[in-house]
């Protein structure tokens, strides 16, 4: 692998930049690999390269239908946060922030990973007694996390309305110094070159059409490009698409596919320096290092694969932004979008074996996967490479809905009394 | 200043309005009807933008939404300020304030301009993956200096001071857009009686007709125009938007229209008109007509002030009036350059000359050259350009464009403006928004909307009719396909005849070649906002970033507030070259909303500032407010949090309004608890379904309390209901979940129970309910009702109706407080009424209004829950201790029995809700404090639950708590720890729940 | 935003009226104390979740209040057809989430 350096940047540019070798090959799939992971996403694409760094499995191949990068992992908001409330969220979230601290080093590719803080806000009295109990949950589990009143909440966001004269007046808010946003793109990338490098294949305009199964388990994927490959593990990390592949393997997910949308600004003067997150007025800002804007809405009710939502989640989005900021109302929107997200009655992923022998499934992430990428990758690799899984994705079992022992962070946000 | 490029005659500008208005601080004149750019340009301002990536000087190229340089600062006052408008789009008004975003010192001087050129060399695409890694801890320090150049404009830092509206329409036909095809359109669904909206993203309507020397029925173009426009305003169901774009085409035909009714008047709206408004329309029939984009060719410095569009240079000059510069080189592909080698000839200055790529050149347009002695040059094309804040001389060369290669010598033309056109890009933008791609026609070399199952037709350029007669045709094709759709009659509409043209096919070309390979050549931009240039183009290929997705993420193809018009299909054709593809095999990129950037404003509309949600009062709110009561946000309710005394502090307050209640009476508003009002034969048996305990024997005139569980057997919410008659029940909800709870009611009703006869309707808002609780609430109550109150006539847990202060109401025995209460419920409209009628009465006992604090405190005291604050949807009725209101001899299997029972339902070790005993009673727990068993332990520390509610509790002279401990029931009188955020180790005992009057004596008097 | 066809109003009306319930014909097991743990969760929690035809309830929530069913395309977003509670679809999407 050609090493990123600034010097290497200098050299290359006496060069006219002609001399760059390519990020990942283009390879030609084998008939048989020892790992197949589906989904060449943020996740899919961490899960190779660990495998590859960690275990030694090199002989794997990721297959992505579309390109790399191209679903959820270039949709989202870029938020990177570890402060869940339950324990076995936390451990998982707080296990992927570690991993991104160095990341970039990792990887030899700067995934700018800035870790500007995050403030989840408090509008009501509830909110304030969900975040101190969310606080203290947090520092007892090692996570960096405070709660702010008011002025301390200014004082981080000087533009934001915290006057007492909105509708909903801030509170407070639960203040992660540690978490931030990442360049999204970079970490599919990052991630797909590294573990390029270690030998794992690529296959991009790919898609897995069938599963192969003997005696209930699972030898291989047909696709609709190379027809069969054969592997001894399969891992599925195709997020909103879960239960498409799901259906092939012949069971039932407890998931349902709704659009995400975020939108953005033109770019304007940095203004806004650290990533601000409302529940109770829903809606969530950051601006991102070229000056835009970075909004997120609600998902949209109805389930839908069409990565596009509705109007109306668009409008209430920009209605709670500017209810935070009505300084923003002449700053102009300029483009909006949607994912598929794949969400968990619970709010808490699906890492886990399935009713099929061999086959794997890393899903329902919901609205929250980005930030797990790469502890999400970490675990979800130990479990394929040791065909058990990994202690901290252990209570993320799809048979977890069986059981009833959800783990659920939709608890944390109560109900008014 | 004088307007030094501004013709004496011609355009549609209106001459005998002069404007002043304010660029860089230098007062500036134009003319009504003029664009900021064009005013501009008529001043003969050359740059107005540096470049984001490498500060380079930058000037206005295009003349419409397509503009990627003129982005400039609009705004006289802080509050008015508005970042980031495209000049070519802004009406020039008098007292226009504009500032350009970019540049430092000055645009002229920029000093990140010295450093682009010194460090541009290195920041080929993607650069920053490649550096900035060294060392670790130094990222954020990079990260605060590339943060400065962020940013095109800058937002204001105080309120907007104007307003936006929203309207709701609904139409047969919207045309979008208002050039030929459109009109033509519209005038057709017109006349055939359709309700049509037709919008326009341009000051005026009319396209490219505007600029047009073409004859319509033998007279100009602009008589047609508005010849039409005065036919359609005459019909009443026709509705016409000019300065209106349609933004967003979503599902279900929804599309929104984004109309600027005041940006063109004035810097802020005048008083009583909206600044903007967003119509949010669904249309039976859509047609689109959006024309087309002109492709400037790519070449070496093609982004120096004075290189423009052709189209551009025809526009300025017939609309309005204004030349930019005075020596022309025209460089095209097509028949459609000519024409601003034309316009700019007739306008008297000197067109140097007419290079076409292709060889043999023969149309009308090549005729009207050689009547004007034009020069023209063929199989060659501009491949470069000297100068840097203007334009001072070209490279012209022959090329051979299939082989990508200059093919014959140099020779340099002195010119001051350059005018390109690659040929023409449907604006298939909003085709796409629902999911529908656009599809490669190599015969127009340009994409053209996809199928669709939208009631969408496409008309004009957008399908590639690029001359006038063609879009005339089709826009009158679409309105004769929509109105047979509609099953309205076809009208008679006649086209209007245009001279015969003879047209010369374009040739495909995009990116200019150069002597020098691209990568060692002078930049060639292809996305002027993003300095994305076709030798990153080429590289982001050469990485193996070659979907074209890939490109556009790693170059920031297209990523601009321009969203790549000018530049996507020169971007998708380069990577095709450099892939050995096509372009409909290299693909093209989703186009989302918005069509051109909209204000916040005209989206959030007038659901911000005080409307943003509705606040809901209750009928003795105006007494609170009179009384000083602070308030709490619950749901959309403003409840009473307490009623401080002067000089009271909170905790003061809440300990009075405690021992009052306690001591004497208190009273409470409960008005905002959800109230449903159920009935029917079958209503008894519906409530034994869905709440957990049983309901078959309660008999009128009594009340039972009931918790509602999920499927899964977690309580969601709880209440009192109780039995009006045998088949008439009114259940009470938690503040905040009585809608919910209706909907789910309802849902079990409609589609589970339907056998069921029961009805349901929320009567919350109908009544007042004040709640007086304490020794002496029986004395208060029987001042104002002759009704018998005694505890054999009264019992606890009934209710009775009775006329209360001359009211008819209906008064309930039952007690959130643990003490003898009385819930008052009269109509809503009485409410206020018989509150004060209770505090006339109420001195000799000191009556004493309390809030939610106190009711909280009170409640904890007796140890009953408050659903939301000690329940978060993960726990059951056991875990509670409240198994007494499971009853499981129910013989209908009650929603949350089985939920209840899975296996990790029934663990010993679950978190259970207990009473919580600081051991030393002055401490007050946290709410949120995390319990352990070990305090000692390391992190992460094993945690055993969290504190719900606590409190002081004045009655009692000691702190109370509740909450959660694992297997807690079993470890009464244990220690267990609390590691607060301050460092301090809180120790406290586990204990019941309930800390007054445990046998409940209080409330049974 | 959809535009949604209630079969009480007998009207076209936006998606803001309505609320989306999840998908339709999950019956509520006849004998929940018989179910195991399994079938319990199944019911609760796992859904077919089509990238194609759907079969969802909506509730006129801002309108009439009453629940039906709709047949839409997950993909697409065409709704194409609403039908009352009770009764079945006359559009399966049993061929791969084709309509048939």
């Amino acid at each position: 692998m050609q090493r990123y350096s600034g010097f290497g940047l200098l050299k290359n540019s006496v060069q006219h930049h002609e001399n760059w070798q390519r990020a990942w090959r283009n390879p030609t799939p084998k008939k048989h690999y020892d790992v197949i992971v589906v989904g060449g996403g943020g996740h899919g694409l961490a899960t190779a390269y660990y495998l590859a760094k960690e275990h030694g499995v090199t002989n794997v191949a990721v297959l992505e239908k579309g390109y790399l990068g191209g679903g959820n992992t270039g949709r989202n908001t870029t938020i990177v946060r570890s402060n869940y409330l339950w324990d076995e969220a936390a451990l998982l979230y707080e296990h992927a922030m570690k991993l991104w601290e160095g990341l970039s080093q990792d990887l030899n590719y700067n995934v700018m990973f800035s870790q500007r803080g995050v403030l989840n806000l408090g509008h009501t009295l509830q909110d304030m007694r969900d975040i101190q109990r969310r606080v203290n949950a947090n520092r007892l589990n090692g996570i960096d996390s405070e709660v702010l009143d008011t002025q301390g909440v200014q004082k981080i966001v000087p533009f934001m309305d915290c006057t007492g004269n909105t509708r909903y007046p801030v509170l407070g808010a639960s203040w992660q110094p540690r978490a931030g946003v990442a360049r999204h793109d970079a970490v599919a990338w990052g991630y797909a070159r590294a573990a390029d490098a270690l030998g794992v294949d690529l296959i991009q305009q790919t898609e897995v059409v069938d599963m192969l199964m003997e005696n209930g388990t699972i030898v291989g994927v047909k696709t609709d490009r190379y027809g069969e490959i054969r592997a001894n593990r399969v891992g599925c990390v195709v997020a909103g698409n879960s239960s498409v592949l799901a259906k092939m393997a012949g069971f039932e997910l407890p998931l349902e596919s709704h659009p995400l949308q975020a939108l953005v600004s033109e770019p304007i003067k940095p203004i806004l320096d650290t990533v601000v997150m409302s529940n109770h007025v829903h809606g969530y800002v950051s601006q991102s290092d070229k000056g835009d804007l970075v909004i997120g809405a609600g998902i949209d009710a109805y389930t839908g694969y069409g990565q596009r939502g509705s109007f109306p989640t668009i409008e209430h989005t920009l209605q709670a932004i500017i209810e935070l900021f009505p300084i923003f109302s002449r700053v102009r929107m300029n483009r909006q979008w949607g994912g598929i997200v794949d969400t968990c009655p619970d709010a808490c992923p699906i890492i886990s074996e399935t009713p099929v022998q061999n086959l794997y499934f890393n899903c329902g992430w919901g609205t929250g996967g980005f930030k797990a990428t790469t502890g999400s990758g970490h675990v979800f690799a130990a479990s394929l490479a040791k065909g058990e899984m990994h202690p901290l994705a252990k209570p993320f079992s799809m048979f977890r809905f069986h059981t009833g022992a959800l783990v659920d962070e939709h608890g944390a946000a109560g109900v008014a009394h | 200043m004088t307007q030094l490029n501004r013709l004496s005659t011609g355009g549609r500008i209106n001459r005998s309005k002069p404007l002043r208005f304010t660029w860089r601080g230098q007062v500036y004149s134009g003319y009504e009807g003029d664009t900021l750019a064009s005013a501009l340009l008529a001043n003969g301002v050359d740059v107005v933008a540096r470049s984001f990536k490498y500060s380079r000087p930058r000037g206005i190229i295009a003349a419409g939404a397509e503009e990627p340089n003129g982005i400039v600062q609009i705004g006289a006052t802080e509050a008015t300020q508005v970042p980031n408008v495209r000049a070519t789009q802004q009406g020039l008004y008098e007292g226009l304030v504009a500032e350009p975003t970019s540049g430092w010192p000055s645009l002229e001087y920029d000093l990140m301009g010295a450093v682009g050129k010194v460090a541009g060399s290195a920041m080929p695409p993607g650069f920053y993956y490649k550096t900035f890694m060294f060392p670790e801890s130094m990222w954020m320090t990079y990260e605060k200096f590339i943060r400065r150049a962020a940013g095109l404009g800058r937002s204001p830092i105080a309120p907007d001071p104007d307003r936006y509206e929203k309207t709701h329409q609904h139409c047969d036909v919207l045309v979008v857009g208002a050039g030929p095809a459109g009109l033509m359109a519209a005038l057709a669904a017109a006349r055939g009686g359709a309700r049509v909206i037709i919008a326009d993203e341009q000051e005026e309507m009319g396209g490219s007709l505007l600029a047009s020397r073409e004859l319509l029925d033998g007279g100009p173009a602009t008589d047609w125009v508005a010849s039409v426009l005065a036919e359609l305003n005459e019909h009443p169901e026709v509705l016409l938007l000019p300065k209106s774009t349609v933004n967003g085409y979503h599902d279900h035909n929804f599309l929104t229209i984004h109309e600027r009714c005041t940006d063109h008047l004035a810097d802020r709206a005048p008083d009583t008109q909206p600044r903007q408004r967003l119509h949010r329309v669904r249309a039976e029939w859509v047609i689109l007509a959006t024309g087309a984009h002109e492709r400037p060719l790519v070449y070496g410095n093609n982004d120096v002030p004075g290189c423009m569009t052709c189209s551009a240079v025809s526009s300025y000059v017939q609309r309005y009036g204004v030349v930019p510069g005075n020596r022309l080189v025209v460089s095209t592909s097509n028949d459609g350059g000519y024409q601003a080698a034309l316009d700019w000839h007739d306008a008297g200055r000197r067109v140097v000359a007419v290079i076409d790529a292709r060889r043999q050149v023969a149309s009308t347009m090549a005729d009207a050259l050689k009547d004007r002695g034009i020069t023209l040059i063929e199989g060659s094309a501009v491949l470069n350009v000297a100068g840097s804040t203007r334009v001072q001389s070209v490279e012209v060369a022959r090329i051979d464009a299939d082989a990508h290669q200059v093919i014959g010598p140099v020779q340099t033309l002195v010119c001051d403006t350059v005018a390109t056109s690659g040929g023409w890009s449907p604006a298939v933008h909003l085709s796409c928004h629902t999911g529908s791609r656009p599809t490669w026609r190599s015969d127009i070399i340009g994409f053209v909307p996809g199928a669709t199952h939208e009631q969408r037709l496409d008309a004009g350029a957008l399908v590639g009719e690029f001359s006038t007669e063609g879009a005339l045709n089709s826009g009158l094709a679409a309105a004769r396909q929509a109105l047979q759709a509609l099953s309205m009659s076809v009208p008679e509409v006649v086209v209007p005849t245009l001279a015969p043209v003879e047209i010369m096919p374009a040739l495909a070309l995009f990116h200019v070649p150069h002597t020098l390979p691209t990568s060692r050549a002078p930049k060639q931009f292809v996305d002027y906002q993003n300095d994305v240039t076709a030798a990153g183009i080429e590289l982001s290929c050469r990485e193996g970033f070659e979907s074209i997705e890939h490109v556009k993420r790693y170059t920031a193809l297209g990523f601009g507030t321009d969203q790549g018009k000018l530049g996507n299909i020169n971007g998708m054709a380069i990577t095709a070259r450099a892939r050995g593809m096509s372009i409909p095999e290299v693909g093209t990129t989703v186009f989302r909303p918005n069509y051109t950037p909209v204000s916040f404003g005209a989206i959030v509309g007038r659901d911000c500032g005080p409307l943003f949600d509705p606040k809901r009062y209750t009928a003795m709110h105006e007494w609170h407010v009179s009384k000083g009561a602070a308030f709490e946000d619950v749901g959309q309710w403003k409840r009473p949090w307490y009623f401080p005394k002067a000089g009271e502090t909170m905790a003061q307050a809440v300990n009075r309004e405690c021992v009052a209640t306690r001591t004497s009476v208190g009273i409470l508003d409960a008005s905002t608890l959800g109230k449903i009002d159920i009935q029917g034969p079958d209503a008894r048996e519906f409530l034994g379904r869905v709440y957990t305990n049983a309901w078959a024997k309660l008999a009128p005139g009594r009340c039972r309390y009931g918790l509602m569980c999920g499927e899964d057997g977690m309580v969601f919410d709880d209440g009192v209901t109780s039995c009006l008659a045998d088949q008439h029940f009114l259940m009470t909800t938690t503040t905040g979940g009585a809608a919910g709870v209706l909907e789910w009611l309802e849902f079990y009703h409609q589609t589970e129970w339907p056998e069921l006869q029961v009805y349901m309707t929320s009567v919350t808002d109908h009544w007042a309910t004040m709640t007086i609780s304490g020794p002496n609430s029986r004395k208060l109550l029987g001042e104002l009702t002759d009704a018998d109150l005694s505890a054999e006539a009264f019992p606890f847990m009934s209710w009775q109706p009775m006329t209360v202060a001359g009211v008819p109401a209906r008064v309930f025995r039952i007690s959130f407080t643990g003490e003898l209460s009385f819930e008052i419920n009269v109509p809503a409209n009485y409410g206020l009424h018989v509150w004060e009628a209770l505090f006339e009465r109420g001195a000799p006992y000191d009556l004493t209004p309390y809030g939610t604090e106190t009711m909280h405190v009170l409640r904890a005291e007796k140890g009953f829950i408050i659903a939301g604050q000690d329940t978060d949807g993960s726990v059951h009725p056991h875990d509670l201790g409240m198994g007494w209101a499971v009853s499981n001899q129910k013989p209908f299997s009650f929603i949350g029995k089985r939920g209840m029972v899975r296996a990790d339902c029934v663990r010993p070790d679950r978190k259970q809700w207990v009473g919580i005993k600081t051991r030393d009673p002055s401490v007050v727990l946290p709410e949120g404090a995390q319990g352990v068993f070990d305090p000692n332990a390391p992190i992460p520390m094993p945690m055993v639950g969290h504190i719900t509610s606590s409190y002081w509790s004045a009655n009692l002279n000691r702190s109370i708590a509740q909450g959660f401990v694992k297997g807690g029931h079993a470890r009464m009188g244990e220690t267990v720890y609390y590691p607060l955020a301050d460092g301090s180790v809180v120790e406290a005992e586990i204990c019941s729940p309930v800390f007054l009057d445990p046998e409940g004596e209080r409330q049974h008097v | 935003m959809l535009s949604i066809y209630c079969p009480h109003c007998a009207e076209h009306r936006d998606e803001e009226e309505f609320h989306y319930k999840g998908q339709a014909h999950i019956a509520r097991p006849s004998d929940p104390d018989k179910c195991s743990d399994e079938e319990w969760g199944n019911y609760m929690y796992f859904r077919a979740n089509p990238r194609g035809i759907h079969h969802e309830v909506w509730v006129h929530a801002l309108g009439c209040r009453k629940f039906f069913n709709v047949t839409r395309d997950t993909r697409s977003y065409q709704v194409f057809e609403s039908y009352l509670i009770g009764t079945s679809p006359s559009i399966t999407g049993e061929q791969g989430g084709q309509p048939s």
